[in-house]
């Protein structure tokens, strides 16, 4: 049961085949089994789970209009603040915290009757790309568990890799949603930015940050794109407009005329060779399906991810001030006689990790007097260019599309000490993010060195969300008639269940 | 090659009130110049004539209506609380004025 | 060594001063959250996710507080900017629970104002120009009880509480530029600026303005030069004057400090001070040589605020007139003695006196209702003159019957009380109580002709001629006819049956 699709599972649910109790418990009873060797969760809310699925039962009973992936059950990044459920953002410095509120994307899962079944391990404040960086160890890929998962969702995406859950939510800020779905074999979307509230997602980059959903397909992870997305007025950042009708485009993908950009800078050196090859095929399937295929040229991605390591760090160096030590949290050096100020220094000296206040001091640096300009404001106009490059491209195109990340999954320790490396991982999904655009990734094939999943990313303007779904769902079906089973069951098995 | 010295490190570490070792401060400080090389080159494009985005959006004046709506309850806003002594959040003492 | 004299000072000194000025809007809800903002509520029932500052909460405007500041910078002649923005003030500090302040920084949104202000000099009233350099959008801190040591104070004290039912209280701060040029006059044109702030705010209705309630806060700014130069000296910041009488005492008391420190030779501290409303003096507080870099940004979290020229046209038609201006307008167009005019101020009648006067009533009698009964009656029963169930309609229909003859000013107290009581409009209260002159002459006749001849010696004595005995016969008439009675008639009509006029 736990291996069908989130659209196989709600079916079920629908004509009453199954219960959400039923999926629910298959699936905790999954996280038992494997998640010892996989570690996505921080916390398991079995019995906050197992109450949902009754709660959805019931209604189905009643004869309730439900949301259509209602009482399929999900992982929630721990970024996301779930009224009464341990919240942490990957950190020591919130632990044992418990949200006396709800996020609107967790509300919006609620109303929609979506099962949530625990918090997914990441990197601590989303700053990291291999989860290592979480303050409560290392989530590892099923796919080779000496390897990472990718991060900063690693957690979420390991998850439904493991069929641990069918859906998952992660945040991408410079690649964290896409890039751990193209290290696991799965399906990831970074929606447009304001297009799912951040109201209750624990922010790393207010102007950069986005949740977004994980699915094991195309279509699972746009019906739960359907469900997040939405106008919310507790977030001046959110967008006033419908939600693009992403569900129907995932059900009649189709490139047929459709012309897609490959961006000139986003491939070729420094990319893993077996991660091209697959970009390539894909490329030449969607060839074959009657696209378009061009050329663009974006020159300012060169600096992309500089821009992106000046604005988040910056923005980050604020964000994070409120974990002091002073309302909620961590509370370190409280003894007799000692002062607020040493408490908050002692306090975010013991709750953070080194990459968080790498940032941190990055980001102060940058934003201070006599530096701002040549820093922060240096960055911010690049990211003028960097819009300026994609208008000029999806002028040429519909969609713009590379690989996810320049390599396959790493060993676990591999970069950790060398954060330049690490940072280099996220060069072509951060252009993105600094847009404010939506991308997707989707598995592109096992790269031919280490049989390690391969990311394929679609890019497309601002609320056109639906065509990343459109282009997907095509490549998709090609791929699956290519390989004739899913990816995923060429994963090795776990826990003595596939 | 740009740097930060070990000073420049400390003096960022108070303005980011993170208390930070010796040890810490070194090992940050030599990696700050090869992170400083790599972000700089956002110097090198000729940025004149560009004008700077600091949000993704072209949004404007988003506001809310002037309406009282509940708050949380004081047992709540209280419920993280390292420490609580009258339904106030009780803090080290403060050695600095207010602004 | 004495402190030098005041008038010591300014035979030597310049002063040059600046001012800035925090007011809490009076927005229902706070400024980026929808919690009350309403004073004195139990400790942190006013706080919510957005307020404490707790993980993942986002902030989003009161568009009310944008209005309001929009109106504050029309009134104080600014221009309004079409484009302002957000920033973020970064600073750890115990009360501010994201340890950074949203304000507005290099964008604010109204710039480039003036307030004029008279005062009275040794050459007749004078009047200053007080340059507006910038009013913009900020928010409150939480407020902090000091436990331990002696007096409360934050020094010394074991550890703190923190209330955050203020924070995130609308605040527009108004910076002055310097203000040259006043010399002895610095603390007197101070104190007059922040009164007529205070007026404009208040007439506005934008803030409570209650200065005792820390609603209207001053940063008074102090420097000297010497009398005809033209550097300008090192300014002394001082912080928490709360009254108007407080800003001349602080401005003053600093002038004396620093001209005794620069008579001295030495240097005045480029600093904050803490001003002390019991001693007048100021106490050294965080010292600017160490003052924080802010790392200012534009707040990602919010959006671009830019008023239409339209709205701001639209604002700018509902502005009130100019409380000093129209204080002199209404002078004198009342005719009003300058005391008259100060009790209505301090009783806050001018407005419901105003009203009075455009529905017809005559100024004086309007006010002598307004001030007088009305005015006692809500002293009573400790309620404001607002509060009562009267209205200047009302009082405009009592004057006119009263003017008519209709009632009497005792029978139009009668009136006012059954207004007030709630028993409807005056014409109903009438109708209702019966409340009536009696003016029909045969009634009254028959009243005169009772009286005389129950009181036939009195009545003798009158109609000999000694007309101050009618006095007793008017009061009996009266008492007859149960005060209904026109006691100007009623004279005519008993001194014309005994024959006495």
């Amino acid at each position: 049961m736990i291996q069908q699709t989130a659209a196989q599972m709600a079916e079920a649910l629908t004509k009453g085949a199954t219960t959400s109790v039923e999926l629910t418990q298959a699936h905790l009873d999954r996280i038992a089994a494997v998640d010892g060797q996989v570690k996505a969760f921080l916390h398991v809310d079995s019995e906050g789970a197992l109450a949902q699925a009754k709660d959805v039962d019931e209604r189905r009973a009643k004869g309730e209009k439900l949301s259509p992936i209602a009482g399929v059950p999900l992982a929630l990044k721990d970024v996301l603040a779930q009224k009464g459920v341990p919240t942490t953002a990957g950190s020591k410095i919130l632990q044992g915290w418990r949200p006396p509120y709800d996020s609107t994307v967790v509300s919006k899962l609620k109303d929609a009757g979506v099962v949530i079944m625990g918090k997914t391990n990441m990197d601590e404040f989303a700053m990291g790309s291999s989860t290592e960086n979480s303050g409560y160890g290392p989530t590892f890929n099923p796919w080779d568990l000496t390897r990472t998962p990718g991060g900063s969702s690693g957690g979420s995406a390991a998850a439904v890799s493991a069929f641990e859950a069918p859906l998952a939510i992660g945040s991408d800020t410079g690649g964290s949603i896409r890039q751990p779905a193209a290290l696991t074999g799965i399906v990831g979307v970074r929606p447009t930015y304001g297009a799912v509230s951040r109201f209750g997602l624990i922010a790393y980059s207010s102007s950069l940050d986005q949740a977004g959903p994980f699915g094991r397909t195309v279509l699972d992870t746009a019906l739960l794109h359907e469900v997040i997305a939405g106008h919310d007025v507790r977030d001046a950042t959110s967008i006033n407009a419908p939600v693009p009708a992403v569900v129907n485009a995932a059900k009649s993908g189709d490139v047929k005329g459709m012309k897609i950009g490959v961006i000139k800078q986003l491939q070729g050196e420094g990319y893993q060779k077996g991660v091209q090859t697959c970009f390539d095929e894909s490329l030449q399937l969607l060839a074959s399906l009657g696209a378009e295929i061009v050329e663009v040229d974006c020159p300012s991605f060169e600096y992309a991810l500089a821009a992106y390591y000046l604005i988040a760090p910056s923005e980050c160096s604020s964000n994070l001030a409120r974990f002091d030590a002073m309302r909620y949290g961590l509370r370190v050096g409280d003894t007799d006689g000692a002062s607020a100020e040493a408490v908050m220094s002692a306090t975010r000296d013991a709750g953070f990790g080194r990459e968080v206040k790498r940032r941190i001091i990055l980001g102060t640096y940058a934003l201070s007097s006599g530096y701002y300009d040549a820093y922060y404001g240096s960055a911010q106009k690049i990211r003028t260019l960097i819009i300026q490059d994609y208008a000029k491209a999806f002028a040429q195109a519909d969609v713009l599309v590379s690989p996810t990340a320049p390599t396959t999954a790493y060993k676990i320790g591999e970069k950790v000490d060398d954060p330049m490396a690490m940072y280099l991982g996220d060069v072509a999904t951060i252009p993105v993010n600094l847009a404010g655009i939506c991308g997707m990734s989707l598995p592109a094939g096992l790269a031919e060195e280490d049989n390690l999943p391969v990311g394929f990313q679609i890019m497309a303007p601002a609320m056109q969300d639906h065509r990343l779904y459109q282009a997907g769902a095509a490549l998709e079906a090609e791929l699956l008639t290519k390989w004739g089973a899913p990816i995923l069951s060429q994963a090795p098995v776990l826990g003595g269940v596939k | 090659m740009s740097s930060l010295s070990r000073d420049d490190v400390a003096k960022l570490a108070g303005l980011a009130r993170i208390e930070m070792t010796e040890s810490e401060l070194v090992e940050l400080s030599s990696q700050f110049g090869m992170i400083l090389d790599a972000v700089a080159r956002v110097q090198e494009m000729d940025l004149s004539g560009v004008k700077a985005t600091s949000h993704p959006q072209p949004l404007e004046n988003i506001a809310r209506p002037d309406v009282v709506l509940p708050s949380l309850s004081p047992e709540d806003a209280l419920s993280g609380a390292p420490a609580q002594e009258e339904s106030r959040f009780r803090v080290p003492q403060i050695l600095g004025e207010a602004e | 060594m004495t402190l030098p004299t005041y008038d010591e000072v300014i035979a030597k000194w310049d002063p040059v001063i600046g001012l800035e000025v925090h007011v809490e809007l009076n927005t229902a809800s706070k400024m980026f959250c929808s919690c009350a903002t309403e004073f004195g509520g139990a400790p942190n029932t006013q706080t919510c996710p957005v307020c404490l500052a707790l993980p993942g909460a986002l902030p989003v405007v009161n568009e009310k507080a944008i209005e309001s500041t929009i109106l504050i910078g029309l009134a104080l002649n600014c221009k309004i900017a079409p484009y302002s923005r957000f920033a973020r003030k970064n600073y750890f500090y115990p009360d501010m629970p994201k340890n950074f302040q949203i304000s507005q920084y290099d964008e604010p949104i109204c710039f480039d104002g003036y307030v004029d202000v008279e005062i009275e000099t040794e050459e007749g009233l004078k009047q200053f120009r007080i340059e507006v350099e910038r009013v913009h959008m900020e928010e409150d801190t939480g407020k902090s009880l000091h436990v331990g040591g002696a007096t409360g104070r934050i020094h010394g004290a074991d550890y703190s509480l923190l209330d955050y039912n203020r924070a995130g209280i609308p605040l527009v701060e108004i910076v002055t530029k310097i203000v040259p040029g006043t010399g002895k006059y610095a603390p007197e044109v101070a104190k007059a600026y922040v009164a007529e702030l205070r007026d404009i705010l208040r007439g506005l209705k934008v803030s409570d303005v209650k200065m005792e309630q820390g609603s209207l806060r001053c940063d008074a700014n102090v420097s000297l030069k010497p009398i005809g130069s033209d550097a300008l000296g090192t300014r002394s910041e001082t912080k928490n004057v709360n009254s108007l009488r407080s800003v001349e005492r602080a401005i003053r008391g600093e002038m004396i400090r620093h001209a005794e420190l620069l008579n001295e030779g030495k240097k005045v501290k480029q600093e904050t001070r803490h001003f002390q409303e019991d001693t007048g003096l100021t106490r050294s507080g965080r010292s600017k040589e160490q003052a924080e870099d802010y790392r200012y940004f534009p707040d990602p979290d919010l959006v671009p605020v830019t008023p239409s020229a339209a709205w701001i046209e639209e604002l700018r038609a509902t502005l009130p007139e100019r409380p000093s201006l129209r204080r002199k307008r209404l002078k004198e167009e009342w005719n009003v003695p300058e005391k008259e005019m100060e009790a209505m101020i301090n009783a806050d009648v001018l407005d419901i006196v105003e009203a009075t006067v455009l529905l017809g009533a005559d100024p004086t009698k309007a006010r002598t209702w307004w001030l007088g009964e009305i005015s006692r009656i809500a002293n009573d029963r400790n309620v404001a003159i607002a509060d009562l169930a009267i209205t200047p309609a009302d009082v405009a229909e009592i004057v006119a019957l009263v003017a008519a003859g209709e009632l009497t000013d005792k029978l139009a107290r009668q009136v006012v009380e059954g207004v007030v009581a709630g028993d409807g409009k005056p014409s109903e209260v009438v109708a209702k109580r019966g409340i009536k002159v009696v003016n029909d002459d045969g009634a009254l006749m028959a009243a005169i002709e009772k009286v005389c001849a129950e009181q036939a010696e009195t009545a003798e004595k009158v109609r000999g001629g000694h007309l101050p005995a009618a006095g007793a016969l008017i009061g009996a008439v009266m008492k007859e006819t149960k005060g209904q009675a026109d006691a100007a008639r009623v004279r005519e009509l008993l001194l014309g049956h005994l024959g006495a006029n």
